[in-house]
């Protein structure tokens, strides 16, 4: 009998800490089955971010470091302007990337430094335990927030792909998520045109993947989908942000 | 090599560090330092090499940490509020246990502060810096020549010991033009080999992951306890100083960077006046000359300490003397002494000295004492002259006409 389906070589055969119903194992594997294709895992470092996806150093089976809090960017900066050759990835949160690291992920896409990030929205922090993050919604929830995010306190959500699609340096903005199937299937399209537009030296680009955290919802995972599709959705669209085909990103 | 150069610290420091094979820098601007930045975003290039200009500390010492990763000579550099927020990045190496390489141009502070010369960094610079259990090697250059060869010996020193090596400067050091011989070959990096923990390029064989976490239950105490260990042997092997007429000394100046510039002159002064007065100058201030200073103190009846902070770094001093003498403290924060004031501190000092205690020092030390053996007379060394206009290539002509950025307002 043939195996039709099998672990992508770029993930390392172990069991994952996330939660059931968590995207962040959904997302690794999208991830390694694009490296797989593009045949660029010897070549990747990926950058593991501070937030619940930190030991992702250890699933992806190529070169990986653990930076700090919100300076994946930074850090994938300066791997890949001191070796070319190399893929560079940054796997960030949206405390992570939205909140500490705004200013790293803004300039970075200023610089449009060629390097691929895949950004999870999950709407709140999940590895500290629930606490608001910068794209909670408003009214949602959040142990900083315990009767729900209110603008007059709190401010407003913000909008990464919106956000940075002002930046000419951003040469390729997708938000995509992986509540279904379809969405699922979506996702893994826009990580391969990521990657594939580092290869190709295009500049800058960011896949916002929103995503499940039923932990620190209080959700079981079905609902956790639902939340995505019917809350989340109506305030972070999907689509494609801004897709330049020109050359001339940071090399 | 062997050629004499006009330049300024800051520029001698980014030169030292290209030739010592630096191909990475990433900073942001920040007074008493910029020239730094400014002369590697040409000279790197040139170099085969990469500037990128951050948008903070943050990021530069991120980019620095993936850069460093990868197994590259990199640097960046900064001064006071700049390494500040530098520290999270370099507890992060430290506890990747990363060999990197920066600068601290010093100014005044806290906060803000001002521009002017200062030591006031001291204690966050030799007790860690960031966040946990770590050292960082820390020299203290007092010239121009120190600020350019001084880079190539952190690199050195931090890759033996994977861990961030640094240079403590102050705007003098940094601002200040005087002559330069770089003492060494040029490093070619391809030359280096690159080590077994770099990033990057993983055909045929196994992933590698650099990370300063380890969750593991007493994992991490037991990094800790090893990182302990290197640090003892970095005490035990690496110190480095220098000592001036401390032979027949009864008081001796304990000063560094700049300082011991100012002490030495208080200590030709007070010679010349026939006051048996020497200088102890820490080059590493950690590790920290402790068992030199403590045996220093066995025949010594009276340190005096000059520097530009507080007293800070007289604290290290006192831990090292432990008791056995006398230690007083001339200290200047973010305000820089002249040679006749410390001089006058010197010869107060020195007059309140016991006669009784020195011959007790004296009579305890003496069978340790070898009779001198005449030296013979050394050939003098012909002074190299000192080459004005040598170009190391067109943009070091502009280099040395450039105005002195010490005026006040303006770039902070
Ligand atoms: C400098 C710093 N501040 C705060 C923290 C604590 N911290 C750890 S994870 C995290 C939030 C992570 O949230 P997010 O990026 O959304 O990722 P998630 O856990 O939801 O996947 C925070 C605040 C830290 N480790 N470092
Ligand atoms: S806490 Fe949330 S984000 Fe973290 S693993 Fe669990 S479900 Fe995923």
């Amino acid at each position: 009998m043939e195996l039709v389906n099998k672990k992508p070589s770029s993930l390392v055969d172990i069991k994952m800490h996330y939660c059931p119903g968590c995207g962040h194992g959904i997302v690794h594997r999208l991830i390694a089955e694009v490296m797989d294709e593009l045949g660029i895992r010897e070549r990747t470092v990926g950058v593991a971010p501070v937030g619940c996806a930190v030991f992702s150093d250890d699933y992806f089976n190529c070169d990986m470091i653990q930076g700090p809090h919100g300076r994946g960017p930074a850090i994938a900066t300066g791997i890949k302007r001191s070796q070319p050759g190399c893929i560079v990835f940054s796997y960030q949160g949206d405390g992570d990337l939205a909140s500490i690291g705004m200013a790293e992920t803004v300039h970075s896409a200023a610089r449009s430094e060629n390097i691929t990030i895949i950004f999870i929205n999950n709407a709140i922090y999940g590895m500290t335990g629930g606490q608001m993050a910068p794209t909670t919604l408003v009214g949602q929830t959040a142990t900083t927030c315990p009767k729900g995010r209110d603008p007059k306190v709190n401010g407003y959500p913000i909008k990464v792909c919106e956000l940075l699609s002002q930046l000419e340096g951003a040469r390729y903005l997708e938000r995509t998520a992986v509540s279904s199937a379809q969405g699922v299937i979506k996702t893994k399209k826009a990580i391969k045109k990521a990657f594939q537009n580092q290869v190709e030296g295009k500049g800058f680009s960011l896949v916002e993947i929103l995503s499940m955290c039923p932990t620190n919802w209080g959700m079981t995972s079905l609902q956790g989908a639902k939340f995505v599709d019917e809350k989340m959705m109506p305030l972070y669209p999907l689509g494609v942000f801004r897709s330049t085909e020109q050359e001339g990103g940071q090399k | 090599m062997g050629e004499k150069i006009l330049m300024k610290g800051n520029e001698a420091l980014a030169e030292g560090a290209v030739l010592a094979g630096c191909r990475f820098f990433s900073g942001y601007p920040i007074t008493p330092q910029n020239e730094v930045p400014e002369y590697m975003s040409w000279r790197l290039p040139e170099a085969g090499g990469t500037f990128v200009q951050a948008e903070s500390e943050v990021s530069a010492i991120n980019m620095i940490y993936g850069a460093a990763a990868t197994g590259i000579r990199t640097m960046t550099s900064s001064s006071s509020p700049g390494i500040s927020l530098k520290q999270e990045g370099i507890s992060y190496c430290a506890g990747a246990d990363l060999p990197i390489f920066f600068a601290n141009v010093v100014r005044g502070g806290p906060g803000l502060g001002n521009i002017a010369a200062s030591q006031g960094d001291y204690y966050q610079s030799v007790k860690g810096g960031g966040h946990g259990d770590y050292h960082t090697i820390v020299l203290a250059p007092n010239s121009v020549d120190e600020m350019g060869n001084f880079p190539k010996k952190c690199y050195e020193l931090a890759e033996k010991y994977r861990m961030p090596a640094m240079i403590l400067a102050d705007g003098i050091l940094g601002q200040m033009m005087e002559p330069v011989e770089f003492k060494f070959t040029p490093v070619d990096p391809s030359t280096l080999k690159k080590p077994d923990w770099s990033l990057g390029n993983a055909a045929g064989r196994k992933k590698r992951i650099v990370r300063s976490y380890d969750l593991r239950e007493g994992e991490l105490e037991k990094m800790n306890w090893a990182r302990a260990k290197k640090f003892q042997e970095i005490e035990d092997r690496e110190v480095q100083f220098e000592e001036k007429n401390i032979q027949d000394a009864r008081l001796v100046l304990v000063a560094y960077g700049t300082s011991s510039r100012i002490a030495a002159a208080a200590m030709k002064m007070a010679r010349d006046k026939g006051l048996k007065v020497g200088l102890f100058r820490p080059i590493t201030l950690w590790p920290f000359p402790k068992k030199q200073l403590a045996k220093l103190a066995q025949r010594v009846e009276n340190f005096l300490v000059v520097e530009m902070s507080q007293g800070q770094f007289v604290d290290d001093v006192r831990l090292a003397v432990n008791g056995t003498a006398q230690v007083d403290l001339y200290a200047r924060p973010a305000g820089i002494p002249s040679g006749e004031e410390v001089f006058a501190v010197v010869e107060k000092l020195y007059r309140s000295i016991k006669p009784t205690l020195t011959a007790k020092k004296a009579e305890k030390t003496k069978p340790a004492q070898k009779a001198k053996t005449p030296k013979k007379a050394r050939p003098t060394k012909k002074p190299k002259p000192v080459k004005k206009a040598k170009a190391i290539n067109k943009k070091t002509v502009k280099i040395k006409t450039a105005k002195k950025s010490t005026k006040k307002g303006g770039r902070r």
